[in-house]
């Protein structure tokens, strides 16, 4: 029953030449916040892209719930509960912004091979859309196109459309990135809101979000995981210091 | 985004649709029955254009191959009355289950590609079936069939006369019209619309876009096989001509020019073109230099084809 929730197995990724991630060990324990940390270019989108299924792994294997999810789609590993925001904001821009979460819930509930009754007086999926867009502080600017908000509006758009598809492992692949501090202040307060009850996969630059989300947390060098541990022990942990935390942490 | 017009725009439509509901008697009146000829025929391109619309305007899928479904529609018709079978329903039924086999198979292929790819791949489906028609001899070849007799329906369905043929292909048209309204508010035309605009993303929300997309194309392609049906019936004679490539593109120049992704732009669009082609052909043998030209002009500067200005015009109304 001490399964972890996702687990990886010595994951290989080439890109030709390159080696993007390199026998990558990983696990996600039920309700922890999983940070990854890691200079750019270390493999972290990679490793995201590869866990929900966009990037195929050249070796290695994939676990979830168990479950050898190594060959599903994105779309089925998305439907078996693993949720991905983008670093680069990725929606439906001509869309409004409960548009986009009403697809997210949509997708989430069965199949749509449904032909006529109209989504618009689908009152169920509207307040489901509506709870994610209050959870991210979006709900005051639901009608608005997604084209036409804020970027750092259209990150939490991100984020509330991954929580409006009810994942057991949100994917969340730097959330915060190019936010302001104000956004990045709000965007750390949703996702403590989340702490405790869903898992996360946390990808975040922001050391200051990192120490302050994550249970535990992982280190990505050149493809390859040099060091996992609780938030705390990383810290204090020289070799990471050097590698990657650099001067103002040490 | 809207996709029912609503004021001004919407107010046009009906009387449109109303308009031609009392066409046959207007033209009666004024003892023109071409025009009765002309607006059925239209029309017919009309019923085409829309769902043309559906794969291009809604599901972003760019088919420069639709007119093989016009044809196929046609020869359904044509082929069994060669050998005395008028039947209306094995004409519906035949068109149906050989115009949806059809675009399930190529659709399938074509839709492993995208883009420019996907425009030449379904060049290439209709052109295969253009030359098929061209070679079969016993068909009359290059040269085309003649369909002495229309498809026979129970007497309150027949469509033997020039007015209940054209009440045939209003039904159809408003049946349509209604069919995809329904399917874009519905949860499948939310999955073509939002495969359109960003595929990636709809299969990171779990959606498996592919069966989506087939299914979208299968429905489309029926649609415009009923529509060559019609066609079939209203010419009476029928050549592998009515599905090259021209007629494909003349299909998305009416979808375009009308406006894309919108429920009554085809039908605009439809308009426009049946008007020019008439006039234009008239005073000049280039009139399709010119559809070019405007064609180009449209996608340089305008914005949402006729439909777009239609509603520019709402927006001014709501905020006066
Ligand atoms: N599709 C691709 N083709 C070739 N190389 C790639 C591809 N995607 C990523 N890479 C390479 O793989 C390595 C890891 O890239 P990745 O985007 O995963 O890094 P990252 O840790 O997410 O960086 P960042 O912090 O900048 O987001 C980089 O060297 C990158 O150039
Ligand atoms: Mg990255």
């Amino acid at each position: 029953m001490n399964q972890p929730l996702l687990e990886v197995t010595d994951l290989n990724k080439n890109f030709g030449g390159i080696i993007a991630t390199n026998r990558l060990y990983l696990s996600v324990e039920q309700g922890q916040v999983h940070a990854v940390i890691g200079p750019n270019g270390a493999g972290k989108t990679t490793l995201i892209s590869q866990l929900s299924g966009q990037l195929k792994p050249t070796s290695g294997r994939i676990d979830f719930e168990g479950r050898n999810i190594t060959g599903f789609s994105t779309a089925r590993r998305a439907r078996a509960g693993l949720a991905r925001s983008f670093q680069i904001t990725s929606v439906i821009m001509p869309m409004t912004l409960l548009e986009n979460v009403m697809l997210a819930v949509q997708g989430s509930d069965g199949h749509s091979f449904r032909f006529w009754s109209s989504v618009q007086r689908d009152s169920a999926m509207i307040d489901a859309a509506m709870k994610s867009l209050v959870e991210v502080g979006l709900d005051d600017r639901a009608d608005r196109i997604a084209a036409q908000v804020s970027h750092g509006e259209r990150r939490q758009l991100e984020v509330a459309m991954a929580l409006a598809m009810g994942p057991k492992l949100l994917l969340l692949d730097e959330p915060m990135a190019g936010m302001g501090s104000e956004e990045t202040a709000r965007m750390v307060e949703i996702l403590s809101g989340l702490k405790g009850d869903k898992a996360i996969l946390l990808i975040e630059h922001d050391m200051d979000a990192v120490f302050s989300l994550a249970d535990s947390l992982s280190v990505l060098v050149n493809g390859h995981i040099i060091a996992t541990d609780t938030v705390e022990k990383i810290r204090n942990n020289s070799d990471v210091q050097r590698a990657y935390l650099g001067e103002e942490h040490a | 985004m809207r996709i029912l017009p609503k004021t001004v725009s919407a107010g046009v439509y009906t009387g449109f649709l109303a308009l031609l509901a009392i066409a046959p008697w207007i033209f009666s009146v004024i003892d023109e029955p071409f025009y009765l000829d002309l607006l059925s025929r239209g029309l017919i391109l009309a019923i085409a254009a829309l769902s043309l619309n559906l794969i291009l305007g809604y599901g972003g899928m760019v088919s420069l191959g639709h007119a093989a479904y016009l044809g196929i529609g046609a020869y359904c018709v044509g082929i069994p009355a060669y050998y005395d079978f008028y039947n209306g329903w094995l004409h519906l039924g035949l068109t149906v289950l050989v115009s949806g086999l059809f675009a399930l198979v190529t659709g399938a292929i074509c839709l492993r590609t995208k883009g420019v790819y996907f425009i030449m791949i379904t060049l290439a489906f209709s052109q295969m079936v253009y030359f098929t028609f061209v070679s079969l001899e016993e068909y009359g070849g290059d040269d085309g069939l003649v369909i002495y007799l229309r498809s026979e329906f129970p007497t309150w369905l027949s469509m033997e006369s020039p007015v209940a043929l054209y009440y045939w292909i209003f039904t159809v048209l408003l049946i349509t019209l209604f069919f995809i309204h329904r399917l874009v508010h519905a949860r499948f035309g939310r999955v073509i619309v939002g495969s359109r605009f960003n595929e990636d993303r709809m299969q990171s929300l779990g959606y498996s876009t592919y069966r989506y997309r087939l299914t979208c194309y299968v429905i489309s392609g029926v649609i415009c096989g009923i529509a060559g049906m019609l066609l079939g019936n209203f010419t009476s004679f029928i050549s592998p001509e009515m599905m090259g490539w021209t007629r494909s593109g003349e299909l998305i120049f009416m979808v375009v020019i009308g406006g894309a992704g919108t429920l009554f732009g085809p039908l605009v669009g439809t308009a426009a073109f049946v008007f020019l082609e008439e006039f234009l052909s008239y005073i000049t043998i280039y009139w399709h230099l010119i559809f070019g030209l405007m064609l180009i002009a449209l996608v340089l500067f305008g914005k949402g084809g006729i439909h777009g200005w239609l509603s520019a015009f709402d927006r001014k109304e709501k905020r006066g």
